[in-house]
């Protein structure tokens, strides 16, 4: 499991393994402040980096900053 | 027995395992329970114990059963010895001290457990790491002992003044200060200091490095091995689920927007993004106008389309929603247990857990 989240600190207090810091509470997965394609792109760049954290070994709590 | 309740003598069932009820050691542990009347082993300090405290009581009876033969037969022995304990009408009912014998604490925890739902005032003693101090605790008032039979005197005194407390009928106000493990309850009062006052003592306690005692203690989290990592996305099933309380419109499962006490699980198939029409947040304690905006912020469902046709992985047909927010750390462990099992039966490998 990756968790994309905004307070890393929350995640690893939790026991998250695979933690993806993502952009802010209200938007973790977004930026409305972006125009939709560059928008669409971090989405898909955050999803890109949660996708590579699964396919890496990790022996303890891992950021994929 | 009548003469007893008149001269208003307490009477105390004590239950114990073979090594302390007198049988033998763990070459023993299958022995089926059977009763003696009146106090057996430790019993006899209890019984003494109380009596220096001026409180008058009478261990009626013991009930004595192996360690393994509890394991083995938990229902059995229950069902049966429960209403053996109710006979004697007992007023309160003392298991152990288990210390850290395992089988010994969890035949404690259940004893009492079962007595407490039937309105008896049923107490134990064990260890901290005693693993029927993890199953038992929330409803049991469990005191702490030390992990060897040598500490127990300390654990017997410490009962006692717990068991003298329940015999009346007093309200265990703090199991802390009762020498008991907490429960997880949490009481509300009126403080006579506000509570900047006693957030500023703490911190100027903890600059000029005095003790100080949180009133929010952090709850213990599990420690997971992380999972090996995925050798290919190629054929992989893929899961998003999400805490940030993406659900379709008008919340059908009435998730709350606080303090969840349930999740949802909806469909994706078919779906290549989430639009402000068909899904909403229901998650309170953030503004969430961004989210009802664009879904997709929360629970990227667009953007997975796309590189599940660019990188061969399989979204996992639904997805699964709750709210993060003041979520209790047990509600979302049970969440997460619920929601792992159904994951696995249908063959999702990863998951994708995005929390606002």
């Amino acid at each position: 499991m990756a968790h994309v989240c905004s307070i890393i600190t929350i995640s690893q207090t939790v026991g998250a393994n695979r933690i993806v810091p993502s952009v802010a509470i209200p938007h973790p997965l977004g930026n409305p402040k972006l125009p939709p394609a560059e928008e669409q792109e971090l989405r898909q760049n955050l999803l890109k980096k949660a996708l590579a954290a699964l396919q890496t070994p990790i022996d303890e709590q891992t950021v994929f900053s | 027995m009548a003469e007893a309740s008149q001269n208003k003598k307490y009477r105390i069932v004590h239950y114990v395992n073979q090594f302390f009820g007198g049988v033998g050691g763990e070459e023993k542990a299958d022995c089926e329970p059977f009763t003696i009347k009146g106090p057996q082993g430790p019993g006899r300090l209890l019984e003494k114990r109380f009596r220096e405290e001026k409180v008058d009581v009478e261990i009626v009876a013991t009930i004595v059963c192996g360690d393994s033969y509890f394991a083995d037969h938990q229902e059995d022995v229950l069902r049966e010895q429960i209403p053996v304990i109710r006979g004697y009408h007992p007023d309160l009912v003392v298991a152990g001290p288990a210390f850290n014998a395992g089988r010994y604490g969890m035949a404690c925890g259940a004893v009492c457990q079962s007595l407490e739902s039937l309105g008896i005032p049923a107490i134990t003693a064990m260890y901290k790491e005693n693993p029927g101090l993890d199953q038992y605790r929330k409803t049991v008032l469990i005191v702490e002992s030390a992990s060897t039979v040598s500490g127990m005197e300390d654990a017997v005194r410490k009962m006692v003044r717990l068991g003298v407390k329940r015999l009346r009928g007093e309200k265990i106000e703090s199991p802390k200060d009762e020498g008991c493990f907490e429960q997880g309850i949490r009481q509300n009062y009126f403080h006579e200091e506000p509570a900047y006052r006693r957030a500023l003592d703490m911190l100027l306690r903890k600059i000029s490095g005095e003790p100080f005692e949180t009133e929010y203690p952090i709850p213990f989290f599990d420690r997971v091995e992380p999972r090996p990592a995925l050798a290919d996305l190629k054929g992989v099933t893929i899961a998003l689920v999400t805490s940030g309380g993406i659900v379709p419109t008008g919340n059908p499962d009435h998730i709350e927007s606080s303090s969840a006490s349930k999740y949802g699980k909806y469909p994706l198939d078919g779906l290549t993004t989430l639009e402000a029409k068909t899904h909403q947040s229901a998650h309170g304690g953030y503004d969430n106008t961004y989210a009802n905006e664009d879904p997709n912020r929360v629970l990227p469902i667009d953007m997975m389309r796309k590189l599940e046709k660019a990188l061969g992985f399989k979204v996992h047909p639904w997805y699964y929603a709750t709210v993060g927010n003041g979520t209790s750390v047990d509600n979302a462990q049970k969440f997460a247990k619920e929601i792992a099992v159904e994951l696995i039966r249908d063959g999702v490998q990863a998951v994708i857990l995005t929390s606002t």
